[in-house]
């Protein structure tokens, strides 16, 4: 992949989002975008998260599995990666900043079982990015993830008071307003593509 | 109950897609063709019936402690086995599947049925329960690729439906429809099944 990794990370936030065109990390963005702060606060997690997962998982990869011939291990691996490093920031947070643990606390677990970090580590692997285009890839993904629930619960927050079909409430409202934001967002695809 | 009722409950009337709404990340991205909905339905039945046979089997020798990190990875074994059989015999729509395959283990409903029921219940039930829960959810994607796939290219499972006279709707390829035809779904549901509204 001969793409600048200036280019992928606007790439990522806006004309590839993870959510809206990869469909990634679909659970926690439903259930968690009730309320603008807590949007806010698991959308700037993940990011982070992201960052050294996908700096981490490249490394592990490319350093471990590849010499010793064993690839196929790669889901297991990163997946043990992934868990024992929000493990150890949960642990970091709670030690060092308490004030910290309690707003980003209860968020951590949720993001363990958050597809879209996992699924950045598995495209980085699948689209041949070098160590810089992974970190670049995972910032934006980070924060087109973050754009995308900070919307939604921005929107929420207003529809509150308006009258929707009880059928619709919740997920099915939710699904409706993102396909919206979906197809806004397919506006920007002429900017850049990747693949 | 029995184990037709198993089969239905966890199929139908606690379909983890429509009633939850969990696990969709993938049931959203595949679903632009039947045949991929179709194996990649199979895939995912097949690793959470056998993920819940065998977290059943050792569930009174998994420590609480330890008990997510074990199912985790009895669900990563299971899909490295349909990682490696779509590949080998399936090439092409394994690559067409991408990471998506990779992504059935963090995909919620595995998770869901293994704590919710296959944690608690004899092996067979489990295996029938993880059966019912896989259906329900190929269903799902069924329903929604049919439309995707019609309307988008004019085809089901690539044979050709509809006539050179017909216009083929890109929105439905693209990701927007997904969005809106899951929407739809789960309102009709709501309505008809569940008597809501």
């Amino acid at each position: 992949m001969d793409i600048s990794a200036f280019l992928l990370f606007w790439a990522a936030i806006f004309t590839s989002n993870i959510l809206l065109t990869n469909f990634l990390g679909m659970c926690s963005y439903l259930s968690v975008s009730k309320e603008v702060e807590s949007s806010v606060g698991l959308g700037i997690a993940v990011t982070f998260v992201l960052v050294f997962t996908t700096a981490l998982n490249w490394l592990v990869y490319h350093y471990i599995l590849l010499p010793f011939n064993i690839e196929y291990l790669q889901y297991i691996v990163f997946i043990i990666v992934i868990a024992a490093f929000v493990q150890l920031l949960e642990l970091l947070i709670e030690r060092y900043t308490p004030a910290l643990y309690y707003t980003l606390g209860i968020f951590l677990p949720l993001i363990t079982v958050n597809c879209a970090i996992f699924g950045v580590s598995l495209f980085m692997i699948i689209r041949n990015y070098d160590f810089l285009q992974s970190i670049a890839f995972g910032a934006g993904s980070g924060l087109g993830w973050l754009l995308a629930i900070l919307m939604l619960a921005g929107i929420r927050s207003k529809l509150k008071e308006k009258l929707i079909p009880i059928g619709l409430q919740g997920a099915g409202i939710s699904l409706i307003i993102t396909g919206i934001m979906a197809l806004a967002f397919i506006g920007f695809s002429g900017v850049a593509t990747i693949q | 109950m029995n184990r037709k009722e198993i089969f239905l409950v966890s199929a139908f009337r606690e379909n983890s897609v429509w009633k939850q709404v969990l696990g969709i990340c993938s049931a959203l991205a595949v679903t632009n063709l039947m045949l991929n909905s179709l194996i990649m339905g199979l895939g995912f039945t097949f690793a959470l019936a056998l993920s819940s046979l065998t977290t059943s089997l050792i569930r009174n020798y998994t420590p609480r402690s330890v008990r997510m990190i074990a199912q985790t990875l009895i669900i990563a074994s299971y899909v490295i086995i349909v990682d490696i059989l779509l590949k080998a015999y399936l090439p092409e729509i394994s690559k067409q599947l991408g990471p998506y395959v990779g992504l059935i283990i963090t995909n919620c409903i595995l998770m869901g049925r293994l704590e919710a029921f296959a944690s608690k219940n004899p092996p067979l039930d489990s295996f029938i329960d993880g059966i019912g829960a896989g259906a329900g959810y190929t269903l799902v994607l069924l329903v929604i690729a049919f439309f995707r796939e019609l309307f988008g290219f004019g085809s089901l499972f690539g044979i050709r439906i509809l006539g050179v006279w017909w216009t083929n709707w890109s929105i439905m390829v693209m990701a927007p429809s997904a969005f809106f035809l899951l929407a739809m779904l789960i309102w009709i549901i709501n309505k008809r099944y569940y008597k809501l509204g």
